[in-house]
């Protein structure tokens, strides 16, 4: 079995996790969920990375550079917005009794 | 050294999923993220390490320039503006998948390998689309353009068109050396995100958010093929699941199928519906008089309330009348605010106990106990015609003021909700009209009830 083989399974296992994860989960959830996996794709930025990593030609670090700072914005904006959501489910109600 | 960052990305998807699964209950949610974020550094970090890598210095002032300007603009954004910043940061991926797939495909890095050429391809498709489409999602509710679907002539026929053209050229790219056709590939599947995007409204963009979230996802997983990296692949597979699931989960709680909102407006020519009876409005001192002998009120807080950031003037209002020994609680609609939960986490922001926010199933049962029920900035999820076959709303759950003793309906003006109907809750015998800015009247009525 070939690699390439070998990572459709990868996939094809990923794809049932990810659908099982969030299979039964409060409305409530839906919003920070939604930002929190925008957050895990974040890891884009590893492959754009190793692109900028591999560049050669002026164009190719150009597109590489691009792509790494796209790729960190997701990841640190995705980051920063699902912990603020996030932060309102712990603090301790303060108004009424 | 290769071992050591291949178990690092190993470890990164398990957390990644780990992380996932915590961020799916709300008790842990919290550390979820910080679970999931924890394995993102270290996977950047390790990154750095691979063998035969160049341009350490670009690659640090990249990551410094996007985590910079991202983490600070995440930071100071309002609550209400937080959908947005999703779309745009999740744009911002897929574009970063775009990036990766132009470098590979300009290169011919796949002479040998057409089912990873084809998959480079599908990922620059899909990353392309949620790179413009997000950024235009983010725009309309940003208020850079119009929320209103845009429509021209002929619009389905032209998407269509580009989009196939899209294709086609996907297919040109796979069986040709590089060249110029990848340059047009990408610009056809940019304007598709834009066209696709445009005819949607301020009302459906959460279900395109997050289905580009999805889109995104998938783009990252394709393009992890076409490098070869199994930490792209998990854990954009991962998302690009999840985030196809909780689209679906979304437009089922607003009662839209993804068809519809994908490809028309909402109920634009249909029958809006006649009503009978006239809008009856109301004083600020008698509709603090009502409150204040009541004994229960239910708040049904709405989209308005969020745009007028009115949740902290209706948690003191709430606080008021607790004091008073008035019964207070809130109801909210699945999909009340700009997205699915949007609302719990703007009244926890403004610190109101969770107790005390009710869903749609719990809630309806006890509106006929309640002495009055007020409607902040809420139109079509109040709306009784949603019970009626032929309304444009029929089908959608609502929460039923109707069958409150009396309704005090907080609005800044005459117009109709979202879908265009008209609601006959406001013309209904026992409701009342308080006109004005959410934040400005529930303010006044507070001033109001201190001084009774």
């Amino acid at each position: 079995m070939d690699a390439t083989w070998a990572a459709l399974y990868i996939f094809l296992l990923a794809a049932f996790t990810g659908y099982e994860v969030i299979s039964r989960v409060p409305v409530i959830l839906h919003t920070p969920l939604m930002s929190g996996s925008n957050f895990i794709h974040g890891i884009v930025v590893v492959g754009a990375m190793v692109v900028l990593g591999h560049a050669e030609t002026p164009l190719e670090q150009a597109i590489g550079f691009f792509g790494v700072v796209l790729g960190a914005a997701n990841a640190a904006g995705g980051y920063a917005v699902t912990e603020r959501m996030l932060e309102m489910f712990e603090r301790k109600p303060k108004g009424g009794q | 050294m290769e071992n050591f960052v291949q178990l690092v990305y190993f470890a990164t998807a398990l957390l990644f999923i780990l992380g996932l699964k915590r961020m799916s209950s709300p008790n842990t949610a919290r550390s979820g993220v910080v679970w999931a974020g924890v394995a993102m550094v270290a996977a950047t970090a390790v990154t750095f390490l691979l063998p035969d890598m160049r341009n350490q210095g670009l690659m640090l002032l990249a990551i410094a320039i996007g985590t910079v300007v991202a983490w600070i603009a995440a930071k100071r954004v309002q609550m209400t503006d937080m959908p947005q910043m999703v779309a745009i940061y999740n744009g911002m991926g897929g574009g970063a998948a775009g990036a990766i797939a132009a470098v590979e495909l300009l290169r011919g890095e796949f002479s040998e390998a057409q089912g990873l050429k084809l998959l480079a391809i599908l990922g620059a498709l899909i990353g392309s689309v949620s790179f413009t489409g997000s950024l235009i999602a983010f725009a309309k509710l940003q208020g850079l353009m119009s929320s209103r679907p845009i429509q021209f002539p002929s619009q389905q026929v032209v998407n269509a068109g580009v989009g196939i053209a899209a294709l086609l050229f996907a297919l040109v790219v796979l069986l040709t050396e590089p060249g110029p056709t990848v340059l047009l590939f990408f610009l056809l599947a940019l304007a598709f995100g834009v066209l696709m995007t445009l005819p949607i409204g301020g009302g459906d963009m959460p279900v395109v958010i997050s289905l580009y979230n999805a889109f995104t996802g998938l783009a990252v997983g394709f393009e992890g093929f076409a490098i070869g990296n199994a930490a792209l692949i998990v854990a954009g597979t991962v998302v690009g699941a999840a985030g196809t699931l909780l689209t679906f989960l979304m437009a089922k709680a607003m009662n839209r199928s993804l068809w519809s909102v994908l490809v028309g407006g909402f109920g634009v020519e249909q029958d809006s519906g006649e009503v009978k009876g006239s809008l009856k409005p109301i004083d600020l001192e008698d509709a603090a008089v009502m409150l204040a002998y009541a004994s229960k009120v239910i708040f049904v807080p709405g989209y308005g309330m969020a745009v007028a950031q009115a949740q902290h003037k209706l948690r003191e209002l709430a606080d008021v009348l607790e004091g008073r020994g008035v019964e207070v609680k809130f109801a909210i609609h699945p999909v009340a605010g700009r997205m699915p939960g949007h609302m719990n986490v703007l009244l926890a922001e403004a610190g109101v106990a969770y107790e005390k926010l009710f869903d749609l199933e719990d809630i309806n049962p006890e509106f006929p106990q309640a002495d009055v029920a007020v409607v902040i900035g809420a139109n079509d999820v109040v709306n009784p015609a949603a019970r009626r076959k032929g309304s444009p709303l029929y089908g959608m759950p609502i929460l039923e003021v109707d069958k409150a003793r009396n309704a005090i309906v907080i609005k800044r003006g005459q117009g109709r909700g979202f879908a265009g109907v008209e609601n006959e809750l406001f013309y209904a015998e026992n409701t009342r009209m308080l006109y004005g800015d959410a934040q400005s009247v529930l303010g006044q009525l507070v001033q109001a009830l201190k001084k009774l």
